[in-house]
């Protein structure tokens, strides 16, 4: 092959490796940080002993215990379920966020654009109004937001004209249904214990999250995540538009209807289990865009793993600028908004 | 015979668009369409990439009726190359060229380095390897058709259909055009391209194909067809036709007023 064919691919995977190597830097600095002060190369240690009676290989390979009980507790009971959920949830979205603007063409989309969030607030709002336990806030949230999609596939399904803009607007109504049923949802609620709880729902956090969570969350995100990698090549084609992919031999329905439901169940996992998390989905996609360029084969890897670094050091701020947690929902905002800003009135480089 | 619409009738709700269009094109022939705005060029397009089903009639592609094969069958074997546009993201020449071969993989895979190579030979066709690593939006409209071009000879389907290919270039980048979709033609493509210049399928094209009120107004070799009496019921205009040694030049009659 010509010298010149390989540019864009060495690049990708130098962009990709980094990429994959910071997230690893991030959520190995992660643990060492807290109230509760773990030296780094405990964590290692420690991690890798889990690791090795996890696989059964310690008896092949022991190891001296040099950490306390208190470390071990800390480290993998306290914040490892936090800490991998923030990457499993910052994956998620960006992932998603990317294949919903690719979809749509149009680098304004987020992974709420059809609702989903507002289904998932609905259902969490409600099942807290009816003093569920957290397990049901969170099916009932996840149940909310794939309720939504469904109403809004409906809806596009029977309306004449283009397909994307009727999902699209299928997808505003939807949500503002859905977001003035939460409100109304919210003004029933009992003032002293149940609105409180909704509100903070609402702002999104993952301080909540148990070990066992994680393989709930983590079976639909990978049921939904595969797919979408899978159709990166697609993503290109359907971002060029509808007849344009159609022409390249895209069988354009199937492959956006496959997408949409991935990024919708990835998003309704993300958004049941840490809340209504804004800005990662849209800032990731345009972030890792000025990286690593359009093309998805590079794009959604690449958001995955920026999505989840990200996530992960917005959730250590989270739990560690204040005494008092500040809800993740809150911070990816307060961060996000600015960073984006910056990005977009940056001067542009080509790719 | 390569494409063959036959008795083509097509309507939006109840306005009829295109009225019992027929016209065959063989292999390696340029057939320019001609007609005034809104006569129903794309929607002819429309109909025989299969994107829009609902008419009435036959559109067959060597044999095969268009309508039934899937995306990926017709991308096989007709080529569509769209008016320049910007995409909403910014790919590199080399990516959009590389998409044409699409059909020819998994849609669950990427291309690999067999398609890879079918990409780089499409772009050294037209000579635009040096643009390979740069960005889509950012060359010149000119470039932008030939990127389109060579994506459709990546797709490596003998049937090419332009929709007015020359429409936002300058002088210079039309005529390259044309010829680099004659000297395609010679290769055995066969070619379908609207334009609003009959000048041009003067120059370039075989044959011609003029609607007229959604109806087949003329339909033959160039040179026979085109006439001032088809070209006044067309854009309803005067216009001369002069004969020169390097063959005929259409000529508006531009009235003037001229002093007594």
């Amino acid at each position: 092959m010509r010298k010149t064919g390989n540019t864009g691919t060495k690049r990708r995977v130098t962009v990709l490796l980094l990429s994959g190597a910071v997230l690893v830097l991030v959520f190995l600095f992660s643990f060492s940080i807290g109230r509760y002060g773990v030296p780094a190369l405990e964590v290692v240690r420690i991690l890798f002993h889990r690791f090795l009676t996890l696989t059964g290989l310690d008896r092949v390979l022991p190891m001296a215990v040099t950490w306390t009980a208190e470390m071990e507790t800390v480290v993998i009971n306290i914040r490892l379920p936090r800490i991998v959920m923030a990457c499993l949830v910052g994956c998620s979205l960006s992932a998603a966020g990317a294949a919903f603007q690719g979809v749509f063409q149009n680098p304004m989309a987020s992974p709420d654009i059809l609702g989903a969030s507002s289904g998932a607030a609905f259902g969490a709002a409600l099942a807290i109004l009816l003093g569920a336990s957290a397990r049901l806030i969170t099916a009932a949230a996840f149940c909310g937001s794939i309720l939504t999609i469904l109403l809004v596939f409906l809806v596009a399904q029977r309306a004449p004209g283009m397909k994307v803009v009727n999902l699209i607007l299928g997808g505003i109504m939807v949500g503002s249904l859905f977001n003035a049923g939460t409100s109304y949802l919210k003004l029933v609620a009992d003032p002293s214990n149940q609105l409180p709880q909704i509100t903070y729902w609402l702002m999104g956090s993952l301080s909540g999250t148990k070990l066992k969570d994680l393989p709930l969350a983590a079976l639909p995100m990978a049921i939904g995540l595969v797919p979408l990698l899978l159709l990166r090549w697609q993503l290109n084609l359907l971002s060029l538009g509808e007849s344009e992919a159609k022409a390249l031999g895209v069988h354009t329905e199937l492959v956006r209807t496959v997408l949409i439901v991935c990024a919708t169940l990835v998003t309704a996992a993300s958004v049941s289990f840490s809340g209504m998390i804004g800005w990662v989905g849209l800032v990731i996609p345009h972030l890792c865009r000025k990286l690593i360029g359009s093309d998805h084969r590079g794009l959604l890897p690449c958001s995955m793993l920026i999505g989840a670094t990200f996530l992960l050091l917005v959730d250590d701020v989270s739990r560690n600028l204040l005494a008092v947690e500040i809800p993740i929902g809150i911070l990816t905002a307060v961060i996000g908004a600015p960073f984006f800003l910056y990005l977009i009135t940056r001067k542009e480089k080509t790719i | 015979m390569s494409l063959s619409v036959s008795h083509l009738t097509f309507a939006y709700d109840k306005t009829p668009v295109l009225n019992d269009v027929s016209f065959t094109l063989g292999e390696g022939t340029l057939l320019a369409i001609l007609g005034p705005n809104g006569v129903g060029k794309t929607t002819l397009f429309r109909c025989i990439l299969g994107e829009q089903k609902r008419y009435s009639g036959t559109i067959e592609i060597d044999g095969a009726e268009t309508k039934a094969l899937s995306a990926r069958a017709l991308a096989h074997r007709i080529a569509y190359i769209p008016q320049t546009h910007a995409p909403a993201f910014r790919f590199s020449v080399r990516d959009m060229v590389l998409m044409g071969t699409t059909h020819r993989i998994s849609p669950l895979s990427a291309p690999k380095a067999k398609e890879q190579a079918i990409a780089e030979e499409a772009m050294a066709r037209l000579g635009i390897e040096t643009l390979a690593d740069k960005d889509f939006s950012r060359i010149s409209g000119g470039e932008q058709q030939l990127v389109y071009i060579a994506r459709a000879l990546a797709q490596q389907a003998k049937t090419l259909l332009m929709d007015e290919p020359t429409s936002s270039l300058d002088y210079g980048n039309q005529l390259s055009v044309l010829s680099t979709v004659r000297e395609l033609t010679r290769e055995g493509y066969t070619v379908l391209l609207s334009t609003h210049n009959p000048q041009h399928a003067l120059w370039y094209a075989d044959e011609i194909l003029a609607l007229h009120n959604g109806g087949v107004a003329a339909n033959g070799a160039a040179k026979e067809q085109l006439t001032p009496e088809l070209l006044r019921t067309l854009y309803g205009t005067d216009i001369r036709l002069l004969d020169t040694d390097s063959g005929p030049v259409i000529l508006p009659e531009i009235h003037q007023e001229e002093p007594k």
